[in-house]
């Protein structure tokens, strides 16, 4: 799993994505920030957390598009399927390596609050909630690309795949507006990653929110790696 | 040592792999000869756990690569016929990769040194791979096969893209590795085959239809019992005198005047007969000059194209098939 890991970071700095990544974290933060917080007067970055789920929403398919579809158009699979790795070794040395560049982009939100520090009084516990909330949503979107891009061979077709599943997880919260309230709505509501995610940026830390994300991740990754060994089979 | 089972492999109603069982043993270098589709790469993915078999068994070393596939996967060094490599790495940093992937214990520098000295790639090593030629990436593809050095080696077609001289030196690379590892090779060219392989399984259409010693497998088909004559006179005539050879079975003159006054003749000799003695004395008794003498033994080209498609250029003996016909159903 290590050597996988280790491969596949350094892979992202051979090639401008990882760069392309964090540019696009950095810029778009930092445009939140200034504009939320900094122009608005407040210490206050929740709304810099909530936007920042749209930005990850759109350009993390961009970290996990290559993961396992560029492994298959090369064949570079047959190495890894062949060696004496696990199947989940595989799969978390890849979800490891795209969450890293991930949380190396989200370390840079307590760096906001410390530049606010030297202005004002800042509150650092919901700035760490907040973080900690965007590095278990960041999760379920890495997860969710991996799954997609095990699926396919194309990277196009896997980054526009794994945005659509999060655009899904988004407009879920506008289509349960629509249903009429019974048991379907709730369990609808209750899967709500968008609500869950508002819920933290909010204010309000729920371990019940944690495990649902950290389930939501274990399922992609789970279905994972099924479809490695489905293919096997195939 | 390998050992497979009954293998089959279905890919929907398509029957990739039909029932085949063959052993590779130790210290044995085994060829998989078959046309393009046959299922020779099938048979390798499902050997090193790239792909799962629909029925039947593959042991490496009595490990079912099924059953424990890490522990199996850890014996084999496999090079797909596509060599699986990174091509942002650097030749070098691809070689560790690989060492760390396999988990090896061998002391990394002088391993992987020793690795690119063998293939040689060791000017190349500080290249990115994308950057290197065909011939090159077929070699590191070779390399890291043998990272490790496993007892079982599954090369799929290891000297494609390469250069003569290249395939020369792999070739006897591979036989080397032979005297002390289990080697699967499959090839479609022939002599390369014959040059390095103990034995020779012939695949067509997801079945075996000869697994035998390289050089019986020549001779079975073929036999000594044919032979190709040439000699100056009349052609009749010396027809006529050949025919009272007691074992001869037939003589059939091929061609008139190859050279003025000479004729060339195809005899064949009752199984088991060797007539060339009596030949040979009889043209000179009768002062009929023999020009030219040789066993009509198949190429295995001939063999392969013989058994795959059941034909020679056309035309086969009636005899000549049911000898395969009794190895295909062997």
């Amino acid at each position: 799993m290590l050597a996988i890991l280790k491969r596949e970071f350094k892979a992202y700095f051979t090639s401008p994505l990882g760069y392309v990544f964090l540019a696009i974290f950095y810029a778009f933060s930092g445009v939140f920030f200034w504009v939320f917080t900094l122009d608005m007067g407040s210490t206050d970055m929740s709304s810099v957390f909530l936007m920042m789920f749209l930005v990850l929403m759109v350009f993390v398919p961009l970290l996990t598009m290559r993961l396992l579809a560029e492994d298959k158009k090369q064949k570079t699979d047959q190495l890894t399927l062949t060696a004496p790795v696990s199947l989940l070794g595989i799969v978390m040395g890849k979800f490891l390596a795209a969450y890293l560049i991930f949380a190396i982009g989200v370390a840079v939100m307590p760096l906001y609050g410390f530049v606010m520090s030297t202005f004002a009084d800042v509150s650092w516990l919901p700035i760490f909630g907040n973080t900690v909330g965007l590095l278990l949503l960041g999760g379920i979107f890495v997860a969710g690309g991996l799954f997609v891009s095990s699926l396919t061979e194309n990277q196009m077709i896997a980054a526009i795949g794994s945005f659509f599943i999060n655009l899904m997880v988004l407009l879920l919260d506008t289509l349960v507006s629509q249903i009429p309230s019974g048991i379907f709505r709730t369990a609808l509501e209750s899967i709500s990653v968008y609500s869950r995610y508002a819920e933290i940026t909010s204010g309000i830390f729920s371990l019940s929110s944690v495990i649902f994300f950290l389930s939501v991740i274990f399922i992609f990754l789970f279905l994972t790696v099924r479809v490695l060994e489905k293919k096997r089979w195939a | 040592m390998i050992e497979v089972k009954n293998l089959t492999k279905r890919y929907g109603a398509k029957l990739a792999v039909d029932n085949i069982s063959f052993t590779a043993e130790e210290s044995e270098i085994l060829g998989f000869l078959g046309p393009n589709g046959a299922g020779k790469s099938t048979t390798m993915n499902i050997l090193t756990g790239y792909l799962s078999s629909t029925e039947g068994q593959a042991l490496i070393n009595g490990i079912d690569i099924l059953e424990d596939p890490v522990k199996a996967k850890a014996l084999i060094g496999y090079l797909p016929e596509q060599p699986p490599l990174y091509l942002d790495m650097t030749v070098m940093e691809y070689l560790k990769f690989v060492y760390r992937l396999k988990k090896c214990k061998l002391p990394i520098a002088s391993h992987l040194g020793e690795i690119c000295e063998l293939v040689k790639i060791t000017e190349v090593k500080n290249r990115v791979i994308k950057n290197l030629s065909k011939g090159y990436k077929q070699r590191v593809g070779l390399a890291q096969a043998l990272v490790g050095n496993p007892p079982v080696l599954i090369l799929d077609e290891p000297t494609v893209g390469l250069d003569p001289k290249q395939i020369i030196e792999i070739r006897s690379l591979i036989k080397r590795l032979g005297k002390n590892h289990t080697v699967i090779l499959s090839s479609h060219i022939l002599p390369e085959v014959q040059a390095v392989c103990d034995k020779i399984v012939i695949i067509n259409r997801g079945k075996i239809v000869a697994n035998d010693n390289a050089d019986k497998l020549v001779h079975n088909l073929s036999g000594d019992h044919k032979l190709t004559v040439r000699a100056e006179g009349n052609a009749n005539d010396i027809k006529k005198l050949l025919s009272t050879i007691p074992d001869m079975r037939d003589v059939r003159i091929n061609k008139e005047n190859v050279e003025p006054g000479v004729s060339e003749f195809f005899l064949t000799a009752n199984d088991g007969c060797d007539i060339r003695r009596d030949v040979s004395k009889r043209l000179a008794s009768r002062n009929y000059p023999l020009l030219m003498m040789k066993s009509s033994e198949l190429t295995l080209e001939e063999i392969f194209l013989k058994i795959t498609t059941g034909d020679i250029y056309g035309h086969v003996d009636e005899d000549k098939d049911k000898n395969t016909n009794k190895k295909s159903s062997k």
